[in-house]
């Protein structure tokens, strides 16, 4: 038993190795297009704000990436009177009872 | 005009010893006869001042200059015991947003026009006072601990480096190399700690040297001279003597402690076992 947790104590480096190269491995591609990301982000908000009114914060741009494929996910919430707003400057039917 | 070099001594992880690396690089390289100034970002927190034993002569700082409040020879303090080093002190009281891209900028230039060697010493972090002193670098220095959470935090910074400088968005290269500090020769070669070669295996960057842990440092922090302006020859000024010849171009291997024989296991057998 402790011949055994003097064995494991001592040979921690290559856990410690392993352990980072697994990490790193995923936060440089976590990481890396995290840029890319903003870019995304801020192009977005330009767009979204150019025809409606809304809190920048409720915008969330997600970068997943799997072996297989690589999804975008991009969430914009807009208060229903918002909506209303922006399509009646847009010149369109307003739909107050947008969702 | 001179050929200065703009060199950051970052980590991203506090603690590991860019101060301690960027006042003994700093005091080495002058020693040599060449133009030192050692700048300080880490406004409110600043100790390259003390490290370097000059923290009750600061009368003007970085954030003066920048902001115009005071020229930059006012602000600069001559080393007293090297006379071509100089040490710009960051502001203790200031907050961290006192400093500008553009009052960097400016002081940086006027500091290539008069120094050979600028080390720009980086807060801890991955935030603007960090981002700021890589700004304007030709090159850094990682510093990093043979420990995890040192090489997650350095990995991170490198890609920083590759990104955020104005070397990295002019699409020039960065030029990066690891110096290993508290290094401890006889842990490694257990397996309690990790290797150079697995750290360097890790981050992928040349190696400007490996300082071994030693009671030197401590010791030069608490009589405020940088461990390279000490006469006696322990082996970290001398690793930090040998880091400082490899950065000004001289081809100096790696004196990398060896198993049980050598006298850094001798130093440090005890405390590993």
């Amino acid at each position: 038993m402790s011949l055994f947790g003097f064995l494991k104590s001592r040979s921690s480096a290559p856990v410690a190795r392993e352990r980072l190269q697994i990490l790193l491995a995923h936060e440089r591609v976590a990481l890396g297009p995290r840029d890319l990301v903003t870019i995304l982000r801020d192009e977005l908000l330009a767009t979204i704000a150019r025809h409606i009114a809304f809190d920048p914060e409720k915008l969330t741009v997600k970068m997943d990436r799997t072996d297989a494929m690589s999804t975008l996910e991009i969430e914009v919430e807009i208060p229903s009177d918002k909506i209303a707003t922006g399509a009646s400057r847009l010149g369109t039917a307003a739909q107050a009872s947008a969702a | 005009m001179r050929m200065s070099k703009v060199i950051v001594v970052t980590s991203g992880k506090g603690g590991v010893g860019k101060t301690t690396s960027t006042a003994s690089l700093g005091a080495a390289l002058a020693q040599g006869g060449r133009r030192v100034c050692v700048v300080d970002f880490d406004v409110g927190l600043r100790n390259l001042d003390l490290v370097m034993g000059a923290e009750r002569r600061v009368v003007f700082d970085f954030i003066n200059v920048a902001q115009g409040d005071a020229k930059l020879p006012q602000a600069l303090i001559r080393d007293k015991r090297i006379d071509t080093l100089y040490l710009l002190a960051a502001s203790q009281t200031r907050d961290k947003d006192a400093l500008t891209t553009e009052g960097v900028e400016r002081v940086i230039g006027e500091l290539r026009d008069s120094f050979d060697w600028i080390l720009c010493d980086s807060p801890a972090g991955i935030e603007r006072g960090a981002l700021l002193a890589m700004r304007f670098a030709d090159q850094a220095i990682v510093v990093a601990n043979p420990e995890v959470s040192s090489v997650r935090d350095s990995d991170r910074i490198i890609g920083l480096l590759d990104s955020k400088t104005l070397r990295a968005e002019r699409g020039e290269p960065m030029e990066k190399q690891l110096l290993l500090t508290r290094f401890d020769p006889a842990r490694s070669n257990s397996g309690e700690m990790l290797s150079i070669d697995d750290v360097l295996e890790i981050l992928s960057i040349p190696l400007l040297g490996v300082i071994p842990e030693s009671r030197e440092i401590l010791r030069a922090s608490n009589i405020g001279a940088p461990v390279t302006m000490n006469a006696s020859a322990g082996p970290a000024r001398l690793a930090y003597l040998e880091a400082a010849r490899r950065l000004g171009g001289e081809t100096v291997p790696v004196a990398v402690p060896d198993e049980k024989k050598t006298f850094f296991t001798r130093l440090f057998g005890r405390r590993a076992a």
